[in-house]
């Protein structure tokens, strides 16, 4: 949206993402905290992932690093009794998808045999406009069974976002949660530094599943899940952007994101340029449905070009779309609040004088708003045989859709 | 009538003289709100001219509010320092304070809100378009030439489209439209201001829209079933929207079942809120009921 960017960085700064970090990224997090956990080896092939297993000694395991759940149930987590297998399994691990994303890399810790396991995260609460414990001693794999068949086993805690939590609150969350009285201490201790994770790294979600208690009573993070709030690294830690870990991305998402363009690319025809997060939704939605009388064609992709609307920053947005192979026909949507549309028309202008012979597919433009009749009147008098102007947003998005279905 | 905010108000600004605060300050003035000053500890005692205005800089909003009186004050302060001003302004007790900023952390948030508690003063926002009562006052960003004053209350996550709501119906007016943001955690929900409008002599149907993500709506829905008697017209943006995508608001995510435009939909319409599957739909079906007021 046109919001007051009272920021100094760019107005298409990427804002409000949730940073998902993958497991030995977490652990690192845990481990700085000083959250029990074994660090392991990150192995990006097979031959790397014998040698850490050899180092190791002993059993090992192998896990697939990706940003998603239910990595042993596809087959991305394998126990290893030899660093042969080790190497056998990261073979087979690596390259792998799963849930549409590829494994880059593995990681190889020591085996340690759970004797129970169970489950803890913070998280913020919406709902509630705060922050939320959730703990179990029922944890593992099944945590969202459990939450469904024994609910009273999974413990959800409230947490104050000014006191957060204090020795008595996570000696309270232990207890309520029922962790076994011999790991009473050990349990509390884990908890404040999860905390700290949690609040120092400006998380929303910290996530151990399994927490596990291990051969002689000791607890340890066997897994770790983090989601850390974009704005705040934005904000105050600059270090998080060690985090960020690009070749997994669409390559047209990790261009966009290098001009500093929110883009999420979709698997459809119609390409989308908008501005506000809520009305390219809402345009998105729309394409959707008018495509379905123009043999089913979709959106392209998402793409807010925020408030103002320049020519450069429209040129980066055509610039992305028209190098998305599926793209047939581009929707230029704008509602002109603080901007105005013969800004817009303007940049629109630009982008293709920019662009030159690189545009080289149908734009319809909807501008609406704020000095509309010179934006139309410059679109009009440039007249460019790529770009058709239609008034409203249901009726360009009928153009868009029936051009990317002719084409 | 409306809600919030009206010609009395007296507004200030915290970051006025900032870049996007003296874009705004000059046209919520040009707008004819009654703006009548700013905080800048570093500049206090100085005056600044904006939108033909000579307006007092003050050092605390304590000091501005005893000096001129305003009961609202707006916050373009940059991200990083949101959350002090926030505490400031409440410790202040100014009655409404609209936080325009993008890009808080949402722990700043949560310990705001949190703040609030128990304090006289009402949050709009973060990282919201502000509120705007046609021809009477604006506190924040939306362009006031969009839409006079008229009978419909508007409550919006997205800041375009209010706009572009606000331009389906401009030819009926708002009370009072207001963006509450679309960050996770806000300070004024979607109850908060349906409730408003539920007491708001004036308004006589509300159009309410939302965004995928979180629960808002749904709850929302509940509290319109027990608690609404005028009529209710709802949008959600992002029916399209595939799951686990993240689509710019930080609310705006989508994963699992839950917080799906469809599942936000079906909730509204369950409390008997008609939800248009486009904003000309929604506001084709605002039309129909005001027609028959």
């Amino acid at each position: 949206m046109p919001r007051g960017k009272p920021r100094h960085c760019s107005q298409t700064k990427r804002t409000g993402h949730l940073v998902d970090l993958m497991e030995f990224q977490a652990k690192e997090l845990f481990a700085k905290h000083g959250v029990a956990t074994t660090l392991g080896v990150v192995a990006e092939t097979p031959e790397a992932a014998r040698a850490a297993a050899e180092e190791m000694g002993g059993v090992t395991v192998v896990k697939a690093q990706v940003k998603a759940g239910g990595r042993g149930k596809a087959g991305g987590v394998k126990l290893a009794k030899t660093a042969d297998e080790a190497e056998s399994y990261a073979r087979d691990i690596l390259g792998m998808e799963i849930k549409g994303l590829t494994v880059n890399r593995v990681l190889v810790t020591p085996a340690t045999p759970p004797v129970e396991e169970y489950y803890f995260s913070f998280l913020l609460d919406r709902s509630n406009r705060s922050h939320l414990c959730i703990a179990s001693v029922e944890g593992g794999v099944e945590i969202e069974e459990v939450a469904k068949t024994n609910p009273d086993a999974v413990k959800k805690i409230r947490v104050d976002a000014l006191e957060g939590v204090t020795p008595e609150k996570a000696a309270a969350i232990v207890d309520e949660a029922k962790f076994p009285a011999e790991l009473r201490d050990q349990a509390i201790e884990m908890v404040q530094a999860l905390w700290k994770v949690y609040v120092e790294e400006d998380a929303t979600l910290v996530e151990v599943n399994p927490l596990a208690r291990l051969e002689g009573d000791k607890l340890e993070a066997l897994d770790g899940k983090v989601s850390l709030d974009d704005n705040a690294s934005e904000v105050r830690h600059p270090d998080h952007a060690q985090f960020e870990i690009r070749e997994e991305a669409d390559a047209l998402e990790s261009k966009a994101k290098d001009k500093g363009l929110n883009y999420v690319k979709l698997d459809g025809q119609v390409g989308i340029i908008g501005n506000g997060a809520g009305l390219v939704m809402s345009t998105l939605d729309v394409v959707a449905y008018a495509g379905e009388a123009h043999g089913g064609v979709k959106p392209a992709n998402f793409l807010d070009i925020g408030g103002g609307a320049n020519a450069q920053v429209m040129a980066d947005g055509l610039d992305v779309i028209l190098n998305d192979e599926q793209v047939r026909s581009v929707f230029v949507n704008v509602f002109g609040g603080i901007t105005a549309c013969d800004e817009v028309a303007n940049g629109i202008k630009g982008a293709l004088e920019i662009l030159g012979d690189e545009a080289s597919k149908p734009l319809v433009v909807r501008l609406d708003g704020n000095n509309v009749e010179e934006g139309r009147r410059i679109l009009d008098e440039l007249n460019h045989p790529l770009v058709t102007q239609v008034d409203t947003m249901d009726g360009a998005a009928d153009k868009a859709a029936e051009l990317a279905h002719q084409a | 009538m409306s809600i919030y905010l009206n010609k009395d108000s007296k507004i200030i600004v915290q970051g006025m003289t900032g870049g996007m605060g003296a874009k705004h300050t000059t046209l919520m003035v040009e707008s004819g709100a009654n703006i009548v000053g700013g905080v800048n500890a570093r500049k206090a005692g100085t005056t600044v001219e904006l939108g033909g205005k000579e307006l007092p800089v003050f050092g605390t909003v304590e000091e501005a509010m005893k000096e001129t009186g305003a009961d609202v004050s707006v916050a373009f302060v940059p991200p990083a320092f949101t959350k002090d001003a926030c505490i400031e302004a409440i410790d202040a007790e100014i009655p409404l304070l609209v936080v325009i900023t993008e890009g808080v952390p949402v722990l700043d948030t949560a310990e705001v809100v949190q703040y609030l508690e128990g304090k006289s003063t009402r949050m709009i926002g973060p990282n919201c378009p502000g509120i705007i009562t046609p021809e009477e006052s604006l506190a924040g960003i939306t362009p006031h030439t969009i839409a006079g004053k008229g009978p419909v209350g508007l409550v919006s996550k997205s800041g375009t489209l209010t706009y572009q709501m606000m331009f389906e119906l401009k030819d009926f007016g708002f009370t009072t439209a207001i963006g509450i943001g679309g960050d996770p955690i806000v300070g004024t929900t979607h109850i908060d201001a349906l409730e408003a409008f539920e007491n708001d002599p004036d308004t006589k149907a509300i159009v309410m829209i939302g965004e995928i993500g979180g629960d808002a709506e749904e709850r929302a829905a509940a509290y319109i079933k027990d608690h609404v008697t005028k009529p209710v017209v709802g949008y959600v943006a992002g029916f399209t929207a595939p799951e686990g995508k993240t689509m710019g608001h930080a609310g705006a995510i989508v994963s699992g079942s839950s917080g799906t435009a469809q599942a936000k939909k079906e909730a509204l319409e369950a409390a008997g809120v008609k939800v248009g599957k486009t904003p000309s739909e929604t506001a084709a079906l605002m039309r129909e009921i005001l027609q028959n007021l």
